[in-house]
């Protein structure tokens, strides 16, 4: 089996670069002032097939990060941004603090995980340096020409910018995480930009509290859809999810049907994972869901229904009622 | 104050088709395929109508950037409720190459034009899956941005927007004018009724071209490829919960 998952390496696309790296590339960090998040790792593994890597830790009291991220293996400069006027991460505050170090460093590449962070605040830096961003790219093929899906994954687009500056989101799941020791990247302050945001405000916000890893760095990750029938049985995927130390994401039938909260959500509009090892529990399979899971390296479906095109992606599958099945797998997962 | 409400309406091909990759690579199969209005923009149009109806808005203008077919997606809009259409007509061949950067500054040439207040766009077309047009134009207008909404509350002269992000939901406050992208959970887009749909066809369509307002739609990028992503290969059935278990375990999972 694990020599079946080597050759479906979801690595596949970026392999053998050859290309010159004679850029420099700026990699936006993503963080909560406290700790880096783990996208911006993968960013940086992208960045680094790219030029020299260096990465904006733009926050409040955030020198923490800074010092996190001048560790990293590869970058070779961080940018630090302490401002009381890029809280909440506003992309109206922090679009004037990456001009002003655009003007500076003309890099020619600016990177960010795809994820809402990323997503809200590329375009609108493209949109002010007149370029054209590159979204969710799961590989490098060279300086100028990258790799990403359309369709919800149904089609691999390969696309060649013509563009000098490179404004472009990682999908995190495509690259390898940078290690996080060994490099000694010397911290400066970033260029100093006149931030006067009188028109956005973060007020606050809710995010959901779980002991159990990230959904989207997980190593295994396991889903419920509508077959979950409530919101109390997902009970039943987080005491399996604990004795295998597992996240728990969801379909959008099961969101929609307000079983589980929306960050939960796996697929297109949701998030994409692809970890060592899926386990999709009533779910059906629609090409909205496999968007956001199907390079994962082992996929087990379990659903009662024999015809559910989630067996068609499935290493294996198990044809049972979830009830039955997954109190089962809890009960021989049991330390 | 009354808003004026400018809504992008993309054609896309149905959400429930499976794509097919062209021979020559170079697009997908886009003739004969059903198309319908982008899923996150029947969102956004729902959106304004409740603004309209709600008396927070004066007009909704739908607009699309597309070939001639896009006039059935704008007539969908505006038997949605939208008062009138501007269809920003697109040759064929230019529209293989149109991305997010062309339709936002289009979008931002219209909103000068029509004196908008508020922008409300999908979070992303599911055929490109870009997510970048309404950052773009927010940025081209210097206006702020409510991305990925899925709640919006005009309080006196501003919107307090609900955001859906990574780790959960953020309220941010932007002022007006503004550029909201709708999210899924926004709200549930209503069905046109027949009525409705016989009195759209008398409403109210500009034709227009990307150089009636200026903007050179030459493209910044090209598509080198497009391929069908690497299928898996099928995989085996298991008989019960214990041979599930020892596969995992053999795996290296458990």
């Amino acid at each position: 089996m694990l020599s079946r998952c080597s050759t479906r390496s979801r690595f596949l696309y970026q392999a053998n670069s050859i290309f010159q790296r004679n850029g420099s590339t700026l990699v936006i960090a993503e963080h909560d002032n406290e700790k880096l998040t783990p996208v911006t790792l993968n960013a940086i593994t992208a960045a680094k097939k790219l030029g020299d890597v260096s990465c904006l830790v733009a926050g409040t009291q955030c020198a923490k990060v800074a010092e996190e991220i001048s560790k990293v293996d590869g970058v070779q400069k961080v940018l630090l941004a302490d401002n009381e006027a890029f809280k909440g991460f506003l992309p109206e505050s922090l679009t004037p603090l990456l001009l002003a170090t655009q003007k500076q460093f003309n890099f020619s590449h600016i990177l960010a995980g795809a994820t809402a962070f990323g997503k809200n605040l590329i375009p609108r830096v493209a949109a002010k340096l007149d370029v054209s961003p590159i979204s969710d790219i799961i590989g490098i093929k060279s300086e100028d020409t990258f790799i990403r899906t359309i369709y919800a994954g149904n089609a691999v687009q390969t696309v060649k910018s013509n563009d000098t500056v490179k404004l472009v989101s990682v999908r995190g799941t495509a690259f390898e995480a940078a290690g996080t020791e060994g490099g000694s990247a010397a911290t400066e302050n970033a260029p100093t930009a006149e931030i006067n945001n009188s028109i956005s405000e973060f007020v606050g916000q809710e995010l959901s509290k779980s002991d159990r890893p990230e959904l989207t760095s997980a190593g295994i990750v396991i889903s419920g859809g509508r077959g979950m029938k409530n919101g109390d049985n997902f009970k039943l995927l987080y005491d399996l999810a604990d004795n295998m130390k597992a996240a728990v994401g969801a379909s959008r039938a099961a969101v929609d049907a307000g079983f589980v909260p929306n960050d939960m959500q796996i697929g297109q509009t949701g998030k994409i994972v692809a970890p060592d090892l899926y386990i999709a529990v009533g779910i059906s399979g629609a090409i909205q869901h496999l968007a956001g899971m199907k390079d994962s390296k082992v996929i087990v479906a379990i659903n009662k229904d024999p015809d559910a095109p989630i067996f068609q992606v499935s290493d294996y599958g198990l044809v049972q009622d979830l009830f039955k099945a997954i109190p089962e797998m809890t009960e021989m997962t049991k330390k | 104050m009354s808003l004026r409400i400018l809504v992008g309406c993309k054609r896309v091909i149905d959400y429930a088709v499976k794509v097919r990759v062209k021979p020559d690579k170079l697009g997908v199969v886009t003739d004969g395929v059903k198309h319908s209005m982008n899923p996150f923009d029947e969102i956004a149009m729902e959106e304004a109508m409740r603004m309209k109806e709600k008396k927070l808005a004066s007009e909704v203008i739908a607009v699309s950037c597309g070939p001639q077919q896009s006039q059935e997606t704008l007539r969908t809009a505006l038997a949605m409720g939208a008062d009138r259409a501007i269809h920003v007509k697109i040759e064929p061949k230019d529209y293989e190459t149109l991305q997010p950067f062309h339709v936002s500054k289009i979008l931002a040439k219209i909103v000068e034009e029509e004196k908008i207040d508020l922008v409300v766009l999908g979070k992303q077309a599911i055929d490109d899956d870009c997510n970048q047009t309404g950052q773009m134009t927010a940025g081209l207008l210097d206006w702020p941005q409510g991305t990925f909404v899925s709640n919006v509350e005009k309080v006196d002269g501003h919107l307090n927007v609900l955001r859906e992000i990574d780790g959960g939901l953020e309220t941010v406050k932007v002022s007006i004018p503004a550029v909201l992208t709708a999210d899924l959970r926004l709200n549930e887009p209503r069905y046109a009724t027949l009525p409705n749909i016989m009195k759209a066809k008398k409403k109210p369509m500009a034709v227009k071209s990307a150089a009636d307002y200026g903007v050179d739609t030459s493209p910044r990028q090209e598509v080198l490829s497009v391929e069908d992503p690497p299928t898996r290969e099928a995989g085996q059935k298991v008989e019960s919960v214990e041979e599930l278990v020892q596969k995992l375990k053999d795996g290296g999972f458990i």
